[in-house]
Order: C-alpha cells, then structure tokens, then sequence
C-alpha cells in the first residue's frame, strides 16, 4: 500500500479573447489549501476586453498562487497550482481517481505539452524554432540529441516565472516582476540575444557579454542603453529581473496593484482607472478654460428636511437619504430653470449641444479609484426615484461592478468633496461636460440670521464651468440658484 | 393595434401578417405564444400543437442538455482550451423548438451558434468544439445529417439554403430547407437576396430569423424601424412572429412554415423573438453596451424555467424524471470535457487531403515540400 498519489497540475493564464496577450488579475476565490473541483470559478481577471472569471479544470486542492490580485500577467504563465490525485509517477497508480476526475491518465513528464490551443498563447515570445541545419553553426553546441534539444527549452521558457516567482512563503501579497517576464525566456535558453550590429559593436568594445544584459527593447532586444546599464555597477531603478529579490520588499504596498519600492520611493504603475483619469483630467483641464465661483450657504434648513425625511422613511422604507440628495435635487432645478448649462461643447462641429436630458454624473471613490457614474435622465425622477438611483449608483460603485455604460453619455457631475472633511475646492470637468459642482462640508458656523449672529450649519459649494460655452452670468445664476435652494428647500417646489 | 383587424390579417393566405401596425409606432406585434413565461398552456388558433407529456418532457431533456453543454464549452473556452465560443444561452427554445420541427429529409444551414439545431441533428458536440478549437473544419458529414457545416460568414448561408431549396424543387421531393440567421444578418444583403430568389422561385425554404436583439453591440433598433418579420411582405411571402423563448410556440409556427413550403407554397419568415443572454462570443463584455436590467427582464422568460413550470404544474413529470435528466446532463458535462481535453492535435498534413477530391501533381508536391520542411526543425517536424 503506497501513501496516496498527487501530483501538481499548474493553470496557466489562458488567451479569453482572441489574440490577447496579457491579463489583470482582478481577483482571487480561492487559496492554497482550498478544494476546488472542475469547472469551479477561482479567479476573474481583466483584459483589453472584458472582465471575465477562469473556472479551474482540475479537482485537487490549491497548491499555489502565483501572483497576487492586481497582477498583470502574460497568457501562458502559470497562475496557480493544483494538487491532483492520481497521475504521478508512482507505483500503482492505477487509483480511480484519474478517470473520475476527467484528467486522461497521463505519463508524468515534467512539461506537459502546451494545452493551449487556437489563438493561444505565444509560447516563448517572437523566438525561432532553430532549424536543424543552423545549429552547429549558431551555438555551437554540437549536441542536439532528442533528450532536450533547444526547441521544447523555448516552449517551457514562459513557464520560468513558476519556480522563480513568489516564495511559496509569503502567499498573500507578493509581486511578480512588474516590468520584464520578457526577460526570462532570453536567459534561460542561452540563446543568441537579440541586438542590433552596433550594439554588439559597442558591447564587444566595452567587453560586455551580452548574454549577462537585461534588455529592455521591444520584443527582448537588447539597446545601447541596456549595454551602458550593465556596465554600471548599481542599477538604479528596474528591479526587473531580479524579481526573487526584490520580491520581499515588495510586500509593503497595500494597494492591490504591483508597486515597487527602490530606497523608499513606491512606484506604482500607472494603468487602468488611475490612467484613465489622468488621461481624462489632463484632456479637460488643457481643453475647457475653466472657471471656478464659490459661494457659502446657510443649509440649516436642507439639514432639518433631511433628517425630516430620514425619520418619516416617506420617499420610502429602504431609500437612503443624505444632504447629497436634496443637493442633486437643487442642481436638477436650477438645470431646469438655466438648461443652457446642461450641454457640452462639439469641438469637431463646432456646435453647441443643450443636452435634451440630464445624465447627472456623481464622483465615487471606489476600490477602483475614481469613478463617475451617472443617473440617467436624472431630471425627469422624482425625488424619490432620484434617491433610489443614487442609492443604487452607490452600492454598485462601492462593489466595482461600475459597467462602462454607467458612466457614458453624462451631462453634469456633482463631486461630494465634503465626506473628506474640506470645505471646497477648484474641481475640473469631466470631459465633455460644462459645468460640476463641488459640495463642501457642512459646519457650525457663527451666522447673520435674523439680524443676529447665531449658529448655523454652512456649507460652501463651488461651481466649475467651461468658459468656452458658459458665461459668468449663467454660471453665476446657476451657483445662486443651487444655494437659494439649500437656503429655503421649499423653493424646490415652488422653482420646480 | 386592434384585435379584429389582426385577425382579419391573419385569416388571408398565411397566418398574421398584420400590416397594420404604424411604421417605428414602437408597438410590439402579436406574439405567437404557446406557453406563457409562467408555464400555462394557451392555445392559438392558427398554430394549434398536441404534445404528449412524453414529447414534452423530450423538449425539456433536449434543452437542458444544450444549455449544459454551451455552458461547459464556455468554461472550456475559459480554461484556454478552445479559441473562442459563441454562446447560445437564452436561445435554447428557438433553436431546439425549430429543429425537432423538422423532418429527416429537411436540410438546416447554420449559422455558427445553432448548437441547439445541431444537437437535434444527432451532431456530436465534440465535433462542434473541434471546430472552436481548431483541430477541425467541422468535423460532420454535413450531408449525412442534413445540418450544413457553421457558416461564419454573416448571412452567406440564406443563400446557400436558397439555392439548396431550388434544387429540392428540380428533384421533386417534398423536403423543405430552414435557413438560420439572427438580426444583425438581416441587414445583410446576402439576406436580401436570398428573400427575392426564394420568393421569385418559391422556393421551399423557412427563413428562421433568431432575433436576439443583439447583433454584437449593436441593439436591434439599428438594424430596422419595422419588426423583422414584416419584411417578408415586401418580398411577398408571409412572415410570422414567435416567442423565441417558447419551445412549444416554436415547435408547432415552425413545423407549419415547414409544411406550407414543402407543400409549393413558397418561402416564410420566422421572427423568432429572444434574447441572447450571454456575451456575443466569449470576446465580449456585453456590460459595456447593455444595461442588467434588460437582461434581467428576458431572466424571468427563461425558456427552460417556464417549460418546467408547465411540466410541475400540470404533473406530467416527477422528481425521478427531473434527476435522471440533471444525471444525464454531468454526462454530458464530463464528456464534453474529457474529450476536448484528449483531442488530438491534427496532422498538419491534413489540410492537403481536401483541396481536391482526386489526387492531384500540384498538391502532392506542395504537400511534399512542406514535410521536408517541416522536418528541417528539431524536435521533430510536428509544427
């Protein structure tokens, strides 16, 4: 009687889409030590096209994770090991298992051949299998005998990450090498590196073996800076391919994404939400002249109607209400008596469009970063629906299940700047808009009420427009509108 | 629309061709419905349908075993293990309604997601994934089960099925020809044609449009102002509306299609009214062009909840019957699976052998080349 048989089944990051190269793993279900079976979901990750989740298919118990959530992997690295039953080079082995579990009973060799198939993954980058004829010649390496010839090293090489990544250790938050995984193939083959003449020149001169430099070109190739880089004792910054290394350290960042850290500066890479809004900010803030007018409000009486509403549950039992609200409902109002500032500029048309509906936008911090999505036709709700959909819009954002659609097609934003604590700010457009709203906090504030100075709850608020389109004037009266509202909510019935 | 001047439409020549409904009105036509999304039974007068419970529970098998297997080639597909699949889920009562309609000499032409049509011409799954995988061309003899192979090319095949339907007429038997295609083709004008030579030649084709309101991210207000359906009017020949997700409904509108043109009477439109539930091929996020709420909506009209709603409520099946069918479906699964996981890369000499039927110098030379070649490579000429 033998102990029981397993062996380790890796799952290698498969191409979901056609022809992708590389996927975001968004997140984990599972962890070493977990059963999972066939078909069961364990992780989801992001590509250029859509957020998918990977069902495993193996049944075993997880091994290993190998890269964190955040991760950006290459399609055809291994993410995750499984321990299987059965199937291992073992006495015996003629368990059940192996049939049950949908697994061929297969020879154990150490590389299985590549299951991934149609337009699946590049195995070991732009490489060339080397023709028989040219072996001698390029390596010199006389031996090409059927054992391990150069060809099936090339296939494994994208696998290298595997027994280099990660420290079985430290499971959770580890980083993979952010920048290089190009690098390893090149490496562990031994081949030719990839260089253009001169650059071989130069590092002949310098007596640099190219063979020890980290390229940093497209597809692997290695540049006159890489040579120069070599040459230099201490790299400064690229930890790239001493990923083991640098790997420990690494831990320290909490965000989920792969940070590094070199001699105290973290450096995070700049991708997905984060780059979207630069890009987006960066567009804005260098397109529409823009223009920020503030103004302070006494909200003692939005605040009592708040609480009001929240105590009666009238707009319903589970709708949330918040001041955020009745600020909406405001910026609504005011859009219905100035809707020349729901519209945006057409820049290609050079046009004018007043926006039939009002998408109103509102700016969520999520897990993600920053997002803005909107409330559809915002202006035809009731103040009921509208807290309905701003509830939901919520919820949704908080989960990061934020879709695309959600946050198209938007006409007017509100930022809520005041859950941070600080009283306003100069908020920037979100492209394609003419005007958002900044909502400071409220405060206790010594106020002129009545004709005499008493405590009061203030907020200021802060309108940005777009210059190009909005004057002074309508933004002015649509500043003053949205805090005479606050002032006296009951004008909401009477203006709306 | 009014109730009486619908009937009055339908009692000429072919059921419900209701012309008057106001172009772009956004009214729904009249839905041909046997079995409502709560599982009651209604009849229809022109489409009247006798099951027994054991045809009603062969319905139901069939559906749940498509809806298995498209669900484990999508997982596959996730595992890396096919390139790409194009789901059918929401689709499984059109196509298995329209495909047990037909009678063992009729000829289906596919598009490339009739695996429900498929599965009701006896062809095996596995060969469907071998095609997704890329070890085959679609690997059945198309003309053993009367299932032409998935055409890819966007409406090419309601010309082929035309032309197929054409030399029915030559022979002179009474076989009829069902050509799929969804709503994103019928802007195509292969269909276009298709429709005037059919109608012109009366040929005995059903054209068996799944309107999925989804042509990719395309809704289908992008593709036409009128219901499809009614576009057979203009090309002479009736055109007929069904709920999609209604087995029976589908069953019984496209067994009379197929007989009206097997009988000489020329081409008819079916409109089959459904969703596609899932992504458009396993390349696409529908989040980023659809809202949930749709789809939720088309959620509640699932075909295969509503058909065992009707068996529950009117107690043609029992627990042993729903366990034997849940049994058959991990089969299923565990099949589907093991096999595509198992299938042999193909030779890649392969592709040589069906350029001609005969042999031929030409071919057999380029076949020799490219062995030599191959096997100029270490590790063996498997490329």
């Amino acid at each position: 009687m033998t102990t029981e048989v397993r062996s380790l089944r890796e799952f290698r990051m498969p191409d979901v889409g056609e022809g992708l190269t590389e996927a975001e793993i968004l997140t984990w279900y599972v962890k070493p030590g977990d059963p999972v079976t066939d078909g069961q979901i364990v992780c989801e990750v992001e590509t250029a096209k859509a957020a998918v989740e990977l069902p495993i298919p193996f049944t075993g118990t997880v091994e290993q994770l190998f890269f964190p959530a955040g991760a950006t992997v290459d399609v055809g690295t291994a993410i995750i090991t499984v321990a299987v039953a059965g199937g291992a080079p073992a006495p015996a082995a003629a368990a059940p298992a192996p049939a049950v579990q949908g697994e061929p009973a297969e020879a154990p060799e150490p590389e299985r051949r590549e299951v991934l198939v149609g337009y699946g993954p590049r195995t070991g980058g732009a490489q060339r299998r080397a023709r028989k004829t040219t072996v001698a010649v390029s390596n010199g390496t006389a031996s090409h005998g059927t054992a391990a010839p150069a060809a099936p090293a090339v296939v494994v090489a994208p696998v290298a990450p595997a027994p280099v990544a990660p420290a079985p250790v430290a499971p959770a938050p580890v980083a993979p090498a952010p920048a290089a995984p190009v690098a390893l193939p090149e490496q562990a083959a031994g081949d030719r590196p990839l260089a253009k003449p001169p650059v071989r020149k130069l590092a002949k001169d310098l007596g640099v073996d190219l063979r020890t430099v980290v390229p940093t070109g497209p597809d692997g190739v290695i540049t006159r800076e890489d040579v120069h880089a070599a040459l230099a004792p201490a790299p400064v910054v690229a930890p790239a391919p001493q990923a083991p290394a640098a790997a420990p350290v690494v831990e320290a960042v909490q965000d989920d994404r792969a940070a590094t850290v070199t001699g105290g500066d973290v450096r995070i890479p700049v991708k997905g939400v984060r780059k979207a809004t630069a890009q987006a900010m960066v567009a804005s803030a260098f397109t529409a002249p823009h223009v920020t007018e503030f103004v302070q409000v006494d909200v003692t009486r939005t605040m009592k109607f708040v609480r009001r509403l929240k105590e009666t549950g009238e707009l319903g039992r589970d709708v949330r209400v918040s001041p955020l609200l009745l600020v909406a409902k405001a910026l609504l109002t005011a859009i219905k008596r100035h809707p020349e500032i729901n519209a945006q500029w057409d820049e290609a048309a050079q046009e004018i469009v007043i926006k039939g509906q009002v998408n109103l936008g509102i700016a969520a911090a999520t897990p993600r970063g920053l997002i803005v999505p909107n409330i559809k036709d915002a202006g035809a709700r009731t103040l009921s629906g509208l807290a309905t959909a701003l509830g939901e819009l919520v919820d949704t954002a908080r989960q990061g299940r934020t879709s695309p659609a959600d946050m198209q097609g938007g006409t007017v934003t509100i930022t809520n700047v005041g859950v941070f604590g600080v009283d306003t700010g100069t908020p920037i457009l979100n492209p394609g808009e003419a005007a958002i709203l900044a909502f400071g906090a409220v405060r206790d504030m010594p106020w002129v009420h009545k004709g005499k100075v008493v405590p009061r709850q203030v907020t200021t608020l802060a309108l940005s427009f777009d210059h190009r389109l909005v004057d002074g004037e309508l933004g002015s009266k649509v500043l003053a509108d949205v805090a005479a509202l606050l002032e006296r909510p009951k004008r909401l019935i009477t203006w709306g | 629309m009014t109730v009486k001047s619908t009937a009055r439409a339908r009692k000429k020549a072919a059921p419900a061709v209701p012309d008057n409904l106001p172009a772009g009105s956004g009214a729904q036509p009249e839905l041909i419905q046997l079995l409502t999304p709560e599982g009651e039974r209604v009849e229809h007068p022109d489409y009247p349908l006798t099951t027994t419970p054991e045809e009603l529970r062969d319905l139901y098998r069939d559906l749940v075993l498509v809806r298995r297997f498209d669900a484990e080639a999508t997982s596959l597909q996730r595992q890396g293990e096919l390139g790409l699949w194009a789901s059918l889920l929401g689709q499984e009562a059109a196509q298995v309604g329209s495909g047990r309609a037909m009678r063992t000499g009729d000829y289906a032409f596919p598009t490339y997601r009739e695996h429900g049509v498929a599965w009701c011409r006896d062809v095996d799954p596995l060969n469907l994934l071998g095609m997704f995988r890329g070890v085959n061309h679609g690997g059945w003899d198309p003309n053993e089960k009367n299932f032409h192979l998935y055409t890819i090319v966007i409406g090419a095949q309601a010309l082929h099925a035309t032309g197929y339907a054409m030399g029915i007429t030559k022979d002179g038997t009474d076989d009829a020809v069902i050509a799929y295609f969804g709503d994103g083709a019928s802007s195509q004008g292969d269909v276009s044609e298709a429709f005037t030579f059919a109608s012109v030649y009366n040929a005995p084709v059903v054209f068996f449009c799944q309107n999925n309101q989804w042509a990719i991210s395309e809704p289908t207000t992008n593709q036409t102002k009128i219901p499809l359906y009614r576009r057979a009017s203009g090309f002479g020949f009736p055109g007929v509306r069904v709920d999609g997700n209604d087995v029976l409904a589908c069953l019984a509108v496209t067994r009379w299609a197929l007989d009206h043109a097997r009988s000489g009477n020329g081409p008819v439109l079916v409109e089959a009214f459904t969703y596609r539930m899932g992504a458009h091929t396993t390349s696409d996020d529908p989040t980023r062009y659809r809202l949930a709420e749709e789809t939720e909506a088309w959620r509640a009209k699932d075909p295969i909840s509503r058909l065992k709603a009707h068996l529950d409520r009117e107690g043609l099946a029992d627990e042993a019957f729903f366990a034997s069918v849940e049994a058959k479906s991990e089969e299923l699964g565990l099949r589907v699976r093991e096999g595509v996981r198992s299938m042999p890369d193909p030779d890649p000499t392969l592709i040589f052998d069906h350029v001609y039927a005969e042999p031929h110098t030409l071919v057999d030379e380029e076949r020799a080349e490219y062995v030599a070649y191959a096997a100029s490579f270490e590790g063996g000429e498997n490329l």
